[in-house]
């Protein structure tokens, strides 16, 4: 996984409620038994016409916003199925970090397995930051993780907060697995008194 | 005096492994299923690093989402789905996990086949690639649906790495009415908390409207707790539950039987455990549901009319029923009976369980569907399929003019062949309605099997309880 420092780029806009994973990327990509490749696929129903061809209206089909590292959206984003291709196809188009007001759990989990960062801030200030990202290639914000900062346009700093374990992973990006091998001798501690008290396990 | 506890509580506090500082846990992982739309990446992940299956017997397979519904002696046509299904079994080959193939009885939905074959008992964590493995909740079990890399982790280490979640409790409470299924009162919560309103908890559903269901109907409610924003449902095993596990294929016997009940039997919340919210839902209320649009929170009494998004309490609410509305071709005020429907579908992980078919069998018997509706029956399970044409509800289906199909995922995601057109509209059993959901531009009306079957006979959304009288 790579690592999370510092993101510089440029914020889409995607003022929606309740985006929903087969939004993100619809069950036509689940096909796949890769985790690349999904980019050109993400929001495909609202970003191409039933011919296959591009609809100029949606966001990230806008020139500013062909190249955006981040997305700014309403509440309860990533709702729906826990497919991680859905946070696969975000990386895989380019961006690194979505804001929104509140996300679904699951796909909220998915994001930090994949060196994506999800930010929770306050609706007021999501509102203020969709603003600031409707101001197309101008939209250019800095998150930094370390600082726990977003900067944004104008240079106003908005400070969010992310669970400590969850920044150190990113941060380093640390593969989960290996950390949890490590604690091997607890497992097997645990799987050996469990198999006693419940032999049916 | 310990504190009381919530099942919750007990469950997660018998699997902890390990606790960090900052209160994120290891937990361990009883069961895991697996299918192959979200395990190809992970096994490829182990394969890379080298790393074996750390409890292959905990762990059972079975394809489900792109399998065929029709005749399968053919094999799967589209290559990209045959590829996703024999890499499933390739895997477990390799990986040494049982796999049901597409020709075993005991192939079917992921989230059916677990409980029919015992694999899925109380007290235990389950996690499957799959949001709706809230399912198993049903039998006082803590299960839920992780990602890909999720699902590597636990294939490597038995364990997951989660923070505790907060308690909730619904009770719903008195006697449900005549013509309300499990369907309706989950329809009706997913209503009343909104498809957030779960987040960051674990929904323990209790009450003597719950205590009444059957496993099948616990099963319905736990199934849709994802859908009201709840990683897991939980109802507390009790004497109907030991009574549907008993004897299945993977459920301890013999003197294991006997501990295991005692033990099962201790699940139960503590009088005066603490909840950090609790909601109460009179069942004697609960009017037959039908979403009018495209999330699972837009649910109307199958008697009512469709909202009007200028009376939505904010703008944002009010601009995402207008997109619901123009999507779903519905028009604020219009009745929800005189919606016209081209096609039907009985099945998915939230209604394709036998009693699901007995119930809309039960309405299709001796009746005709409407010759403008295509209308199809999709078993959950082989087992579920085998167990309905020895009822002979196969034939009372095929007489009444509904397809009678092979058991899978089929139209709830309209991976496989099976899906909407666009513009189609559906009174369908599944779970979700979103937009595309069922087929590109498909239009989605969830609702209980009852009413599924009563609207196949009418061609327009239909109050089940008129043929019920
Ligand atoms: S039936 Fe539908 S919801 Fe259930 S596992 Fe299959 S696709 Fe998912």
């Amino acid at each position: 996984m790579d690592k999370f420092e510092v993101l510089t780029g440029v914020a889409a806009p995607l003022p929606m409620i309740n985006v929903d994973t087969d939004m993100i990327i619809p069950k036509q990509f689940l096909k796949t038994i890769k985790r690349t490749g999904l980019g050109k696929s993400l929001f495909f129903e609202m970003r191409y016409d039933d011919a296959g061809k591009e609809n100029p209206e949606f966001v990230l089909n806008k020139a500013a916003y062909r190249n955006a590292k981040i997305l700014v959206s309403g509440a309860n984003f990533g709702c729906g199925s826990s497919r991680e291709h859905a946070p696969w196809s975000i990386l895989d188009f380019g961006i690194r970090c979505v804001i929104a007001p509140s996300f679904a759990d699951i796909f909220y989990n998915n994001c930090f397995k994949n060196g994506i960062l999800p930010i929770k801030l306050p609706q007021e200030i999501c509102d203020k930051l969709m603003k600031a990202a409707e101001n197309g290639a101008n939209a250019t914000f800095t998150v930094d993780l370390q600082a726990q900062e977003i900067q944004m346009p104008d240079g106003e700093k908005v400070p969010f907060s992310t669970d400590a374990f969850r920044r150190h992973c990113l941060l380093n990006g640390l593969d989960d697995i290996g950390l949890t091998l490590e604690k091997k001798p607890k497992i097997d501690t645990y799987e050996t008194a469990r198999k006693t008290e419940q032999p049916w396990v | 005096m310990t504190e009381p506890r919530t099942l919750f509580d007990k469950i997660w506090a018998s699997h902890l492994v390990d606790r960090q500082e900052d209160g994120t846990c290891l937990i361990y992982i009883d069961r895991h299923l697996v299918h192959e739309v979200t395990s190809p990446q992970a096994f490829e992940g182990l394969a890379l690093a080298g790393r074996k299956v750390h409890r292959p017997m905990q762990t059972l397979a079975v394809a489900d989402h792109n399998v065929p519904t029709t005749d399968r002696s053919k094999g799967i046509a589209d290559p990209e789905s045959r590829t996703q299904v024999d890499t499933l079994e390739a895997n477990g080959k390799a990986f040494g996990i049982r796999v049901f193939g597409m020709s075993d009885d005991r192939q079917g939905i992921v989230h059916i086949v677990g409980p029919e074959q015992g694999f899925t008992l109380p007290g235990m964590t389950i996690v499957c690639g799959d949001s709706h493995t809230s399912t198993h909740g049903a039998f006082g079990s803590l299960a839920f649906g992780i990602g890909t890399s999720e699902v590597e982790h636990v294939l490597a280490t038995q364990t997951l790495v989660q923070a505790p979640a907060k308690n909730m409790r619904i009770r719903v409470e008195g006697k449900l009415p005549a013509g309300a299924t499990a369907k309706d009162i989950v329809l009706k919560i997913i209503g009343t908390i909104g498809t957030a309103g779960g987040t960051g908890y674990v929904i323990e559903y209790a009450g003597e409207a719950i205590r009444n269901l059957s496993m099948e109907g616990r099963m319905t409610i736990c199934n849709m707790s994802i859908e009201g924003g709840a990683r897991a449902g939980l109802i507390a095993p009790d004497e109907t539950t030991f009574a549907y596990i008993k004897g299945r294929p993977m459920a301890p016997q013999g003197a294991d039987w006997d501990k295991a009940v005692a033990y099962w039997s201790t699940l139960v919340t503590d009088e005066g455990a603490k909840f950090d919210t609790e909601i109460v839902i009179d069942a004697a209320e609960i009017i037959p549901q039908v979403t009018w649009g495209t999330s699972p929170e837009d649910v109307v009494p199958i008697t009512g009319a469709v909202p009007n998004p200028d009376d939505a309490d904010d703008e944002g609410k009010a601009k995402a029923m207008r997109r619901s509305l123009e999507y779903m071709g519905l028009t604020a005020g219009q009745k929800i009976e005189e919606v016209k429907i081209d096609r039907v579908f009985i099945g998915s992980c939230t209604n394709g369980r036998i009693e699901d078919l007995r119930a809309a069998a039960a309405v299709a018997k001796g009746r005709k569907v409407d010759p403008s509706v295509k209308a199809m029956v999709v078993p959950g399970s082989g087992l579920v399929k085998k167990q309905a044409e020895a009822e002979g509800l196969d034939a009372v289906f095929r007489e009444a003019g509904f397809e009678w199909r092979e058991p899978g995922c089929s139209m709830c995601l309209a991976m496989n062949a099976d899906k909407l057109e666009p513009g189609e509209r559906c009174a369908s059993t599944s779970n979700r309605n979103f937009e595309g959901r069922q087929g590109r531009g498909g239009r989605t009306h969830l609702v209980s099997p009852e009413i599924a079957a009563a609207s196949a006979i009418t061609g327009y959304l239909t109050d089940v309880r008129k043929f019920q009288a």
